[in-house]
Order: structure tokens, then sequence, then C-alpha cells
């Protein structure tokens, strides 16, 4: 079931077609997924303020309605230390088109993952997971299944992979949090099934993964037309 | 939830349409016979009926008159019989007033052969048709299609008997999108002693579609395979004809036909990008168990080990050969497609190796694969089959079975099949397939046994018995 607050984040989005990060970082959270400490600031101010807050390093992403591919746009800025930098990753993403602030979070690590969804004609919600990143299009290490999830397709997904090594901990790596990904990919097809009518599509990614964790770093919803 | 209809849709008129009558008619009406064209796919269907099957025929033709001696009715309503089925084969113009003829006259059902709707941008005369059928609870096939082979009721199919290869009466049900593509299984699957319940070439699948037909064959008894072949499904259709076939107890196999996409694909997410069609496709397929068969040559290969065995396997192979090197050809196969090749315990080798004829005692192999050498005889085969038949560490065995062996005899197929008729154990054979070992292939084949024409085939009905079940 959406809540209010949810129902009112995607009818605020509607006219731009797609849910601006923090928004979409809201939603899930109101979800109950994990998502990084983070504060949308319209303000150099509010942006330093939340960055002493929550304490060096942390990173910064443009917010703009015009932007969807952010790092294509150089967008993103990972491991910023200080104020001054702070200040000047402000001072780009103000300059770039549709510019409506950015938005300040904390820095978290982990395995890549990506977990999406999309409407597909002729099944309906299909869910996707697999390796993250940048990349993912070119490695292609991803799985498909038909939401709803049950705990066998979540399962077989997890052993289909061909990097799976890398969850279950690959030279001295900590193996992530199996539970934690289970939960968040279960949760996260109960979501697809609510926003089924809305959506065209979702990216989680990076979703990443430690042995306690499983945060989204990056999220975008795309809506229907 | 989806709620799947069993058997039949529902209209809105809430009545259960049966499609018994189509597939198993004591009459049938032919409509738009030629009166001067005896090649016209009418009269194609009006002889085979006529003189080839028990069902009785009546052709009708808009002029009456006669047909070599037989009464041409001008229409269906005035044959004083109650007509099962209705063949229309006229111009597409023509049909939506022959429906409701035969709605009139209570006929139960038809099969639409007439092209000339959708496929040539006539949506409009077929949404007609549609409405009509729709509104009286009237299931018909088509249009643009062959229609229904189900023997020994009722053929449909514009071919000309002598033109067509038959397969026998059998328990596999094959229903196509394309009409060519079915008739062309068909002839592969009488290659391979591979038998039909009914066939079914939809067309432009206009109201009958695969998810009606997916719970008829589920529900027909004379079938225990149900294969299709499909360019496409409609909005959502995918999804209930997957839910319907996990639960369905019957192995469903799919071609899937249009796999490469020719449209631009939205880059808007890496999600939508990555998630093409065919990708959707094919794990949906595998995550509830429908078998999908990648090209034309694995569907027959499918359908007949699926038709020998229905009950899904982990992958745990069991290989028995006559060669080295085949066996070892065998384990590579297995496997690239993910079936594993369990070795044997040091116990289990001696214990093998008391039961096997003296002479090939200190040169077989008894570690997986079991090697028999040249020198075996019918005999070591059946012991080899007859013991990995009862190790719980396997779960199929593959014999590879080379016929120029010398101690080997045709008599080994029907052999081993009993033992998988006592033990349970699935068994699937490669023979190299020329006519000189014809004997030793029926052997297997007659007894229910599959047999491969490569060791790649053999390792690949392993893999379909495997695919049977939710991934």
């Amino acid at each position: 079931m959406l809540t209010k607050e949810m129902e009112e984040i995607l009818s605020a989005s509607r006219e731009i077609g797609w849910v601006l990060e923090p928004q979409a970082k809201r939603l899930f959270s109101l979800g109950g997924l994990d998502v990084p400490r983070f504060a949308w600031a319209v303000t150099l101010d509010e942006a330093l303020r939340f960055a002493k807050e929550i304490h060096y390093p942390v990173v910064g992403k443009v917010v703009s309605p015009l932007v969807v591919h952010k790092s294509d746009q150089n967008g993103v800025e990972v491991g910023i230390d200080n104020d001054h930098q702070l200040k000047e990753t402000f001072d780009r993403f103000s300059r770039i088109e549709g510019f409506r602030g950015m938005l300040v979070e904390e820095m978290v690590s982990g395995v890549e993952l990506i977990v999406g969804a999309k409407m597909d004609l002729q099944f309906g919600p299909v869910v996707l997971f697999g390796m993250g990143g940048k990349w993912v299009e070119i490695y292609r290490d991803v799985v498909l299944r038909m939401a709803p999830l049950r705990q066998q397709d979540i399962d077989s997904m997890m052993r289909c992979l061909r990097a799976r090594p890398l969850l279950e901990g690959y030279r001295g790596t900590t193996p992530i949090n199996k539970n934690e990904l289970s939960r968040l990919l279960m949760t996260f097809s109960g979501l697809v099934m609510d926003l089924e009518k809305v959506i065209e599509s979702i990216d989680l990614n990076p979703v990443l993964c430690t042995s306690t964790r499983c945060v989204i770093a990056d999220a975008r919803i795309m809506l229907k037309h | 939830m989806i709620i799947c209809h069993p058997i039949s849709f529902i209209s809105r008129k809430e009545k259960k349409v049966d499609l018994n009558p189509l597939f198993k008619p004591e009459t049938l009406a032919v409509i738009g016979v030629s009166m001067s064209n005896e090649r016209h796919p009418a009269n194609v269907i009006y002889y085979k009926n006529h003189f080839r099957q028990p069902v009785k025929v009546f052709p009708i033709n808009d002029r009456g008159g006669m047909l070599q001696g037989e009464n041409v009715y001008a229409n269906v309503l005035e044959i004083r019989q109650p007509i099962d089925l209705a063949v229309i084969a006229t111009r597409a113009e023509a049909v939506p007033k022959i429906l409701s003829d035969c709605i009139q006259a209570e006929v139960k059902g038809a099969v639409i052969v007439s092209g000339g709707f959708a496929e040539r941008g006539r949506g409009d005369l077929q949404d007609r048709i549609v409405a009509i059928a729709k509104e009286a609870n009237f299931p018909f096939i088509g249009p643009n299609c062959l229609g229904i082979y189900s023997p020994p009721y009722v053929d449909t199919f514009f071919i000309p008997s002598e033109r067509v290869v038959r397969p026998q009466k059998g328990r596999v049900a094959l229903i196509s999108q394309s009409g060519g593509i079915l008739v062309d299984h068909m002839i592969k699957l009488a290659g391979e002693g591979v038998g039909i319940s009914k066939t079914v070439s939809i067309g432009n699948k206009a109201l009958i579609r695969e998810r009606e037909l997916l719970n008829y064959f589920i529900a027909d008894p004379e079938t225990l395979v149900i294969a299709f072949y499909i360019e496409g499904f409609g909005e959502n259709e995918g999804r209930e004809f997957v839910l319907r076939a996990e639960n369905s107890g019957k192995p469903v196999i799919v071609l899937k036909a249009g796999k490469t996409s020719s449209g631009v694909r939205a880059v808007s997410s890496h999600t939508a990008s990555i998630a093409g069609d065919y990708e959707v496709f094919s794990s949906v397929l595998a995550q509830h168990g429908v078998v999908e068969a990648k090209d034309e040559f694995e569907l027959i290969s499918f359908c007949e080990a699926l038709c020998c065995y229905q009950k899904p396997i982990d992958g745990r192979i069991g290989i028995i050969t006559g060669s080295g090197g085949h066996g070892a050809l065998a384990v590579d196969a297995c496997i690239s497609h993910g079936l594993s090749v369990p070795t044997l315990t040091e116990e289990a080798q001696k214990e093998m190796r008391e039961k096997i004829s003296p002479r090939i005692k200190e040169i077989a192999s008894f570690n997986n694969p079991i090697d028999l050498t040249g020198s075996a005889m019918d005999d070591d085969f059946v012991e080899a089959a007859t013991f990995l038949s009862r190790k719980k560490e396997v779960d199929c065995l593959l014999i590879l079975l080379l016929p120029y062996v010398p101690g080997i005899t045709s008599d080994l197929g029907a052999r081993l099949s009993r033992i998988y008729r006592q033990e349970g154990k699935p068994m699937i054979a490669y023979v190299p397939h020329v006519e000189r070992y014809l004997m030793f292939i029926e052997g297997f084949q007659l007894n229910e046994i599959p047999v491969a024409h490569s060791i790649e085939e053999a390792v690949h009905m392993a893999e379909a018995l495997r695919r049977h079940q939710p991934c």
C-alpha cells in the first residue's frame, strides 16, 4: 500500500516524467528500504550545515529535472572532504541546466549491485537484480524475474549470478549480508506491485551491500507517460 | 492474483465455452467449397475428411448444387442435423454473415481458414467477427490459419493428404501461430517417432489464443506434453500463461520467434535497456518451469524427452558408454549445460566391477562415466544401467550406444527400457542416426526411451528434464 506521502511524491513528479533522486529516496525509505542519510540543499548554507552534521567526507549530486543521468553531465562528486570543496562543487552544479539544488549525503561503500524493475508488455512488472554500477550494460551480469517475487525466486536470483562469489566473499572480502539483500528484494518487489500502474521503470543503481546493510545509493523512478 | 479459468474462457454471459466439439466433432460443415476448383482449400478439407475421417461432412456453397455426386448445401441453416464444427474458407468479407448463420444454426464452434483480416490491415473486419462470436459465446480458431488436426477425428488442414507426413497418435499437443511451422514440426516429430495428440494452428488468434488452448490441453487426458510456437503474447497474457503452466503438472515447451529486437530500446534506465522483451520472456519462462526450446531441433528433442519423462530431475547424470572418447565429450557437454556428473565411491566402483563380464573387468573403467569399452556385451550395459539406476548419486542415465561394438545387439533398447520401468530412473540414449542402425534406434524408441542424434542432443534432452521445474 502506498502512503499518502508516497502518492504526493508521485503526483508532484508527474509533470517532469520521473522522480528526482531525493524524492525517490524518500519514497523508498518510506517503503522500508535503507538509504544513506541525505539532505536536499537548495542553498550553499544548507549544504554546509548538513555536511557538518553528518561529517565529511560526503557525496554531492546535482538535482535537476533536466538531468536524468547525473554522471554523464559531471553532476556527481564523491569524497568531498571540507567546506571549500563543498562550495566549489555547489558552484559547479549551480551552473548545470535546470539546477534545483544539491543532494548532500553520507559516503557509503560496499559491493555495487543493481536492483531494478520495469513494466513488461507481455508479463507486467518484472524485477532485475545483478552486478551494478556504471558498467552494468557492459557486463550484463543480471537476472530477471516476474514480480511479485517469491522467496524461491530470490534464492535463485542470487544463485544464478555469475559474480555470485563476490556476494559470498571472495579472496578475503567479507560476504555481504544475504538476509538484508533478500529483505531488500522482497520489499522492493512489493513496492513495485504497488507502483505498477504509475511506473515505467526503476533503477536502484548502485545498491551498496556490506556485511551489515544494503543501502540504496542512487534511485531513479521513470513514470508512465 | 490472477484467476485462470479452467478449460475455457468465460464470456459476458458467464457460460463456459466447450472446445471439445472443435477437436472431436461428429459432424462437420465445410463452408466455401468451390464448384469448379478442386484445389480450393475448402475442397481439399472437404475431401480429406469425407474420405479419410470418421466425421460426417457437409459441403456448403451459397449457390448450392452437386459436388461429385454429393448434395451441396447453400447455407449451414439448411442442414437438418446438429453441426459440431464449421470450417470457413471463403472470402474474408463473407465471414461475418457466415459466422452469424453458424450461430443461428447452433453450430458449436468454427475454424476460420480465410485470410484477409488483421494480417492484411483489416483489423476492423477481425474485430467484427470477434464481437459476433463473443456476443454468442461461440468459439473459433483463426482466422488465417490451418486450424485443427485431431486424429482420428478431424483434420482441417488444407494440405492434400498425400502431401502430409503425419505423426502417429501420441501424447504431444502442438500449438503454433504459424501453419507452416506446425506442418514442418509434425513432419519432424513423425521422423523421430514422437506421436501427436492434437495440433492447432491458431493464425491471427483473434479469439482463441494460447491461454485458452493451454487450459484445454492441461485438462485433455490424451495430452502429456504441451508444445507451443509463439511469436509473442498480448498485453499481460504471458503472465497468465506462465502461472497456469507452472501449476499444470504437465511439461510445457515454448519455441519463441522474434528474439531479436528491431526497434530502438528506451535508454532512460539501465533496467529498461538491459531487460529487453526477449530477455524477460526467456527468464520468466525459466522462473516458472516452462521449458524454452532455443531452436526447432531443441523443440523436437524436448518433445521426445518430456513425452517419456514428465518428472523433473536435478541433473546428476550417470554416463554409460562403449567408448572413452564419447564419455569424455558427454562429460564436457553436461558441465557446459549446468548438469553434474558425480563421481562414484571406490566401494561402488568395486561393486560394479563384480557384476560385469570377466573379459572386460580389467579394461573397463568404473568411475562416472562407466566405460565398458568396445568389448562390452548387451549384458554389461544392462548390469551397468541397473546398477546406476539404484545409485542415489545420479538421477538420470545417459547411454552412449555404439552399434558397431561387436558384442551389442538390437535387443538392447528393449532390455534397457525394462530397467527404466522397474527402477524408474530416466534414461536417454545416443545412437548414431543412419539407416543401418535403425533397428537399434527403434529398440529404444518403440519402448519409449528417447534417442538423440548426437551426444550434445542427448545432453540437451537431460537439460530439458531439469528445466521443467521453477528455476
